[in-house]
């Protein structure tokens, strides 16, 4: 009975829908202006000569400028990446004494005395809590730098204008111009800027965004980039250009993200995700000066402290993990050694090495702990003095250190500038997949998702190494 | 005569604001339910940290919510709920935030709906307000960043505007506290039934299309007696809105009784 008036309900909304024709949602949108515009004509009065909105106009037109709008992007993004290089450095080395050189031997001696078995000692605490530190030592000055300066520019109005000047380029790529933002976002955190593609209306568009945001090198995979940077590529200049060097290779690397992003969403855009592309309006807001302090205050607490826990959760069983690897025998190889000797030549190919890629399958829950994990493997395989020994992941306490090992594992300029490639182009990190799935809700792009970064890693790592070895 | 003196005295925010206990995240149990809805930008998730004691984190670009955010706050011994819904400017279309945000004021059943506005944008903003209107009963209209609208001269006459939308206006500065005392106030004497709205609705709609939307709205009435957007309803249905034709058919448009 019920369900019967309730089809005659439909039924004459049919019936009338189709009696007053198609331009029935304009002529309500209209409706809808027209009662507002009286409201205000009522109630608002407005100096116009006086208006501050035409500073903002003053200031918009020079950062969505066609000449001045990209300059002026990557300027602010080599300043907020050059504060942050040269501000992480000093509370890195500091941490690293005190977490490492000082804590980390008054509790090995504490387990000791405790009784621990050896194993137990090891396991705890140059597994689980060595790993743990060097994460807190080498993330922590680069988040505490790095998000607070880009919170501000949140808070300042200066994203909105980023879309809007790469809006062209993602309308020719076949995605959407929102995009930028969801991209803007994965500059922090991959799973963060895979949430923020809520905004974009078109499934189509949103998948392209969701599947592409791995692009953007993530806050996890910023401190390797920087750290290789400084060692190898500002090594090839006189030192007086090493850091400007090495700030440039960063920004490469970055842009080159940007780049395979905008290649790959038109490559899916021309293939499994044909479409129009919607119109959107992207409103500028007004610049607003932040409450400096309290911005500071809240990106510290909220995004720093979140991040930061995030990463000591994974580091924690990777710890684990690394020195069960290597300190389980199976006849009289370890687990880790063997399973580095059977990747070294495919990673050859890729001109990288077994240990390298070993490393990257151990840090698929966080990007931060690579290279940690890569210095406790090749110190493991070379067998270089200097470290603490098997299993145990560490921090060194100068550049300088780090570099001595890696060089000992046999890592050379391309080796280098190929885990650069690498770190921006492979899979997601498990926090960022998981997000994908909830998202998507499909295994099927989720699995996309994650596989297509790697495969261009491949490719490119690939065809680098081989260019390389033809002309070097 | 001196009871006089006090009941004006109650009326005024400043007044009650020592029965103000922000909650955080607490909302276990509560008494009313209130949505804060808006265009993107215009600091509702200021306000809802101002409200809550929270620290949601708020960023100047359209979009920075895209999820609902929930806080509490307790006023006078009564405990609110309150949620932030993603930014939208229209209720009309049909991308996953603007959703979110629909369907919690469609089918959350909040006491109450506080719209916030940017008070140097009010024309563009009341695009969202009028539909907000059609749908829900309960709302008042907070005039936030009035301080950049002071600062770029525009003037707000708020009783000619509440006038004419037939709700409370209360202008706010959430970054700075100000007005933040008489919004809880509005909220709390909205949610208590001090207060009655009788909301616009919208006008200047042509001929045809007004008089289809009141055929069928009046037979959704008939149907739904206790339904009070039937207009809106009506609005959806004449559109082809899928997700409205399923909640007819639940019946789950029906249990929205503000």
């Amino acid at each position: 009975m019920k369900t019967k008036n309730i089809d005659d309900i439909i039924a004459l909304s049919e019936e009338l829908r189709w009696k007053i024709g198609d331009d029935f949602h304009d002529n309500l949108a209209e409706s809808i202006y027209a009662d507002a515009s009286k409201i205000v004509e009522d109630a608002v009065t407005k100096d116009d000569k006086k208006s501050k909105f035409r500073l903002d106009a003053k200031i918009d037109k020079i950062v969505t400028s066609k000449i001045w709008g990209f300059p002026i992007m990557l300027f602010i993004l080599g300043v907020v990446l050059w504060l942050t290089i040269i501000g992480a450095n000093y509370p890195s080395s500091m941490l690293a004494t005190l977490l490492l050189d000082n804590v980390h031997p008054f509790l090995k001696g504490l387990g000791a005395d405790i009784g621990f078995p050896w194993w137990l000692n090891g396991f705890l605490f140059d597994g689980v809590y060595l790993s743990v530190a060097w994460v807190i030592a080498v993330m922590l000055p680069p988040m505490a730098i790095f998000f607070p300066l880009f919170t501000l520019l949140e808070d300042f109005g200066y994203l909105p204008r980023v879309a809007f000047n790469m809006d062209n380029l993602f309308k020719k790529s076949g995605a959407h111009g929102k995009q930028a933002l969801t991209m803007s976002m994965g500059f922090g955190c991959n799973a963060a800027g895979v949430v923020a593609t809520r905004i974009i209306d078109s499934p189509r568009e949103r998948l392209i965004a969701i599947i592409t945001n791995n692009f953007s090198l993530c806050n996890g995979r910023w401190p390797t980039q920087i750290l290789l940077a400084t060692i190898f590529i500002g090594a090839v200049v006189p030192e007086t250009y090493s850091s400007l060097a090495s700030l440039s290779a960063v920004i490469g690397i970055a842009v080159l993200g940007i780049f395979f992003m905008f290649f790959f969403s038109w490559a899916l855009s021309k293939t499994v995700l044909k479409g129009e592309v919607s119109t959107f309006n992207l409103e500028l807001p007004p610049y607003r000066p932040p409450v400096f302090w309290k911005t500071i205050y809240t990106s510290l607490i909220d995004r720093t402290a979140i991040v930061l826990w995030r990463a000591i959760v994974f580091a924690a069983p990777a710890g684990a993990v690394i020195w069960l690897i290597s300190n389980i025998f199976i006849g009289d190889e370890s687990i880790a050694t063997w399973t580095i000797n059977s990747l070294d030549g495919f990673g050859f190919l890729l001109g990288l090495n077994g240990v390298i890629l070993l490393a990257y399958i151990v840090a698929i829950p966080a990007n931060e702990i690579v290279i940690p994990t890569i210095l406790m493997l090749t110190v493991m395989v070379t067998g270089v003095a200097g470290g603490v020994g098997d299993g145990v992941m560490f921090e060194l306490d100068s550049v300088t250190a780090t570099a001595d090992i890696l060089h000992a594992g046999g890592w050379t300029l391309l080796t280098a500038v190929n885990v650069m490639l690498f770190s921006l182009l492979h899979n997601p990190c498990s926090t960022t997949i998981y997000t994908i799935y909830k998202e998507t809700n499909s295994i099927k792009w989720t699995v996309v998702a994650s596989i297509l970064p790697v495969i261009a890693g491949f490719i490119i790592t690939f065809l680098v190494a081989q260019i390389w070895r033809i002309f070097v | 005569m001196e009871n006089k003196t006090k009941s004006a005295c109650e009326t005024c925010g400043h007044f009650n604001a020592d029965g103000l206990k922000k909650l955080g995240i607490k909302t276990d149990d509560f008494d009313f339910v209130v949505a804060l809805a808006g265009n993107p930008n215009t600091g509702k998730s200021t306000v809802f940290n101002a409200l809550t004691g929270l620290r949601q984190h708020t960023g100047n670009w359209p979009g920075k919510t895209v999820t609902r955010a929930e806080g509490g706050f307790e006023y006078n011994d009564q405990k609110y709920k309150l949620v932030d819904l993603p930014g939208t400017y229209s209720l009309l279309s049909t991308s996953e935030d603007e959703e979110v945000a629909r369907d919690f004021i469609l089918f959350g059943k909040p006491t109450v709906t506080v719209i916030v506005v940017d008070a140097s944008r009010l024309e563009r903003n009341l695009n969202l307000v009028l539909q907000i209107l059609e749908i829900t009963n309960n709302a008042v209209l907070c005039l936030n960043l009035i301080d950049e609208a002071e600062r770029n001269h525009i003037e707000i006459d708020t009783r000619v505007l509440a006038k004419d939308l037939g709700i409370p206006v209360v202008p706010t500065s959430a970054r700075f506290q100000r007005g933040i005392p008489e919004l809880i106030q509005t909220i709390s004497e909205l949610a208590t039934g001090k207060i009655k709205c009788k909301p616009r609705r919208i006008k200047n709609i042509p001929k045809n299309i007004e008089d289809s939307v009141k055929e069928l709205s009046e037979s959704i009435e008939k149907e739904y007696p206790n339904v009070s957007n039937s207009r809106w309803i009506a609005f959806r249905l004449l559109e082809g809105d899928t997700q409205i034709i399923d909640a007819l058919r639940t019946g789950k448009i029906a249990t929205n009784e503000n």
